[in-house]
């Protein structure tokens, strides 16, 4: 899975947690909490679908990598590898 | 005989619309079966029954409005039943007769000519045979009159739209108006360390699968309910007088998406573990943002939370939902300085308010409840 694939899947996990907001909108370092505003209940929610989607597990230490598009992005890249090494 | 009315779910409500039965006559209802579906200003609502009877009579068809308070159905109670069997002694013979004449409803389909699969698929979608005309030989009910009906019926249901943004922000703005009107407001507000809290959660979530893991809030609702336990005052509704609640019911602020709110009750929060109280959340939380609350979620909270999140505002001032006597709103956790024993540190804080009502306490029983509070959260792990 390249990046781009992987963006494609983020944006619609977050367009469902946030129906009416426009996430492909969003810059590479705006916070997507604030810029989407996502509570922390639908955050929680947001990574266990990453989780679910991806096929990975994100320890709540994690949590402030998430924060933004890139981080997102490059966490869950970071993630695929380590588990497919 | 029991008169059941259209119920008041909320201060700000003033009548409703029956959208679907969920029952028939002459079924047997139990305490907290699911009679209706009533949709009112805040969405679809599913409305309980809180006794035991069999259903007498259906005195609203779907599709009407009525005021509150407006008798709607008709049950039979267990001492109506009593009675009219001790009337006669009857023998067994005529118990048997009597039971076979009961409406019930298996025993009025057993009349109902239907065709196998059609009475399959009618059960499958708890659709009341009575309601469908047979165009088979004879009048048989067939699967295509079934399936017509379920068609329609989806029809139907798709025009009972989701309560729209304004008849939800009507709802707040009633309620809110009627607190600020008849209710005497006073504000108290202290600081919480959260530094042991947070650590103790870190900790903990630390050895959960995701879909496990708690979030900050759980800890404010069981450390609220466990401090109402010490202060009992607020735990409480006014209705010409204070009325005090055996039961720790705490409402929650949902915040909807397309604004608005709605508050339904983590039930009996005290006997909750954390993990319970999460569960409970989760499963409100999507509730209420999909408008399928029942109606004991949305009436019987005896005092509500109000927490505003990370990132948002350090301090909420809630106003009270009437009946309830008091509102506890959390802030966000931010970093802070902050002085103890005479030493100056950075911790992890959070403000927190409460709004009471002063008819039903004062300021001093207000903050014995904020120390209480202050003190659990001190001692997560015995939350």
């Amino acid at each position: 899975m390249n990046r781009e694939e992987i963006r494609v899947v983020i944006l619609a996990l977050l367009k469902s947690i946030a129906p009416e907001t426009s996430p492909q909108n969003l810059k590479p370092h705006a916070s997507i909490r604030k810029t989407l505003d996502i509570d922390s209940f639908d955050f929680l929610q947001f990574i266990i679908a990453l989780d679910k989607n991806f096929g990975i597990q994100t320890p709540e230490a994690d949590y402030d990598q998430l924060q933004d598009m890139e981080g997102v992005l490059t966490y869950i890249e970071r993630s695929l590898i380590g588990k497919h090494t | 005989m029991i008169e059941f009315r259209m119920p008041s779910l909320g201060a700000d409500m003033e009548d409703g619309t029956l959208t679907a039965w969920r029952v028939n006559v002459g079924d047997f209802v139990k305490s907290g079966d699911i009679i209706a579906e009533i949709d009112t200003q805040k969405g679809l609502i599913e409305i309980e029954f809180f006794e035991e009877g069999i259903v007498d009579q259906l005195l609203l068809k779907v599709g009407e409005k009525v005021k509150v308070g407006t008798a709607i159905a008709t049950f039979k109670n267990e001492s109506t039943l009593e009675k009219s069997v001790k009337k006669a002694e009857p023998t067994r013979s005529e118990i048997t007769k009597a039971s076979e004449e009961n409406p019930i409803q298996e025993k009025k389909d057993a009349r109902i000519r239907i065709s196998p699969l059609a009475k399959i698929i009618a059960h499958e979608n708890k659709i009341n045979l009575e309601e469908i005309k047979g165009t088979g030989e004879g009048g048989i009910i067939t699967k295509e009159d079934v399936e017509k009906l379920i068609k329609t019926g989806d029809t139907e249901k798709e025009s009972v739209k989701k309560a729209s943004t304004e008849s939800i922000r009507m709802a707040v703005a009633a309620a809110m108006s009627k607190s600020n009107r008849e209710i005497p407001q006073y504000y108290l507000t202290t600081t919480i360390d959260m530094d042991k809290a947070i650590h103790w959660l870190s900790e903990t979530n630390a050895k959960r699968a995701i879909q496990d893991r708690i979030l900050t809030v759980v800890l404010f609702i069981k450390a609220v309910a466990l401090a109402l336990k010490k202060v009992p005052e607020l735990n409480a509704i006014w209705e010409n007088g204070l009325i005090l609640k055996n039961e720790i019911h705490i409402g929650f602020v949902v915040s909807l998406r397309s604004g608005g709110l709605m508050i339904p009750a983590v039930h009996d929060a005290d006997k909750k573990n954390l993990s319970e109280i999460m569960s409970s959340l989760n499963d409100l939380i999507e509730r209420a943002r999909m408008h399928k609350l029942k109606s004991s979620e949305l009436t019987d909270s005896t005092i509500s939370i109000t927490a505003i999140g990370d990132g948002g505002a350090e301090q909420v001032f809630g106003i009270i939902y009437p009946p309830q006597v008091a509102i506890i709103g959390f802030g966000s956790i931010t970093e802070k300085p902050f002085a103890e024993n005479g030493m100056l540190d950075v911790r992890s804080t959070v403000n927190v308010t409460l709004t009471g009502d002063h008819r039903a306490t004062d300021g001093h029983t207000g903050s014995r409840f904020l120390n209480e509070l202050k003190n659990l959260l001190q001692k997560p792990e015995n939350l």
